[in-house]
């Protein structure tokens, strides 16, 4: 026999409370490693203003980083498979979209989206996030790029800059 | 309002099959996560809670009630079980991290009481993992 303490009572009451509340949302999250190089640099700007503004990031010849990428999505989930998106189709995708053009590559020289645009982690998460929420499956939330352990970047496409 | 996170690990086994779908179909949708004799993960488990911190204690909650609502209700039902047979809310699901953090979120959202429940996160491997809100308090 099932014995009801006051403590489930209560709990059970707040249950019922939040069963007109809103409906659960729920998010996929995938995170993908790729290494590329790049240099800050515009050509807006003098020698020296470039030095000053970017720093060692300005050096000619450029540097890399391990970046890692973070993508949630959301949608229904399917009840026959238990998913928002088949991941290895979001792998495919995300492969092809991203991993495929950026890794191993220099996002100055070989991505057309940084011709006259300075690849900072900014860009980068915004320029990952258009290519990423083409994705047909499911709706991509936000993209988050971390440069260095300790920095890191968000993008919801939300261009009014406010936080979600 | 202030957000408060415990982490907690289990060990758990699971596999993915329907059996609405035929042997191949299990195969092409799962690929080896359909293997018959199923597979383990070390999940790791984020709970979130937000709240505003009591004048008295300096608490959002006590977090040591909140370890033991993790003990009994996530711990005891699903460290080192097969998450398929052994855990009734996962019964005729697919035990994917969204269809498992949906019924952790089930478990936990009526017993905790100071604060409200802000987010889950569960992930199965350090890639992959799933979110969940009350609709609208995402961020």
């Amino acid at each position: 026999m099932l014995v009801h303490s006051k403590d489930d009572q209560r709990s059970d009451l707040a249950e019922l409370g939040r069963s007109s509340a809103a409906p659960l949302h729920i998010e996929l999250g995938r995170r993908y490693r790729f290494a590329a190089s790049h240099r800050l640099h515009t050509e807006a700007l003098s020698a020296e203003e470039n030095a000053r503004v970017f720093g060692k990031c300005a050096n000619p010849f450029g540097h890399g980083h391990n970046y890692l990428l973070e993508i949630n999505v959301s949608g229904d989930v399917d009840p026959a498979t238990g998913m928002i998106a088949n991941l290895a189709e979001l792998d495919r995708f995300v492969e092809r979209e991203v991993l495929s053009p950026f890794d191993h590559h220099s996002l100055n020289e070989d991505v057309e989206a940084f011709r006259g645009v300075v690849p900072t982690t900014e860009n980068l998460c915004i320029e990952i996030y258009e290519r990423l929420k083409k994705f047909p499956k499911a709706k991509v939330e936000r993209v988050r790029v971390q440069e260095t352990s300790n920095n890191s970047f968000e993008y919801d496409g939300n261009q009014k800059g406010s936080a979600s | 309002m202030v957000l408060i996170t415990r982490k907690i690990e289990f060990a758990a086994s699971h596999l993915y099959h329907n059996p609405a779908l035929s042997a191949e179909e299990n195969r092409r949708v799962f690929g080896k996560c359909n293997n018959p004799h199923g597979h383990g993960h070390n999940y790791t488990l984020e709970v979130t809670v937000a709240g505003e911190p009591d004048p008295v204690t300096g608490m959002v909650l006590d977090l040591k009630e909140l370890k033991e609502i993790l003990e009994r209700e996530i711990m005891q039902r699903m460290d080192h079980r097969f998450l398929n047979y052994e855990v009734e809310e996962l019964k005729g699901k697919i035990p994917t991290c969204e269809n498992i953090v949906r019924v952790i979120w089930e478990l936990l959202e009526p017993k905790i009481r100071q604060g409200r429940l802000h987010r889950v996160r569960l992930y199965e491997s350090a890639d992959l993992f799933a979110d969940c809100y009350r609709n609208g308090a995402a961020c």
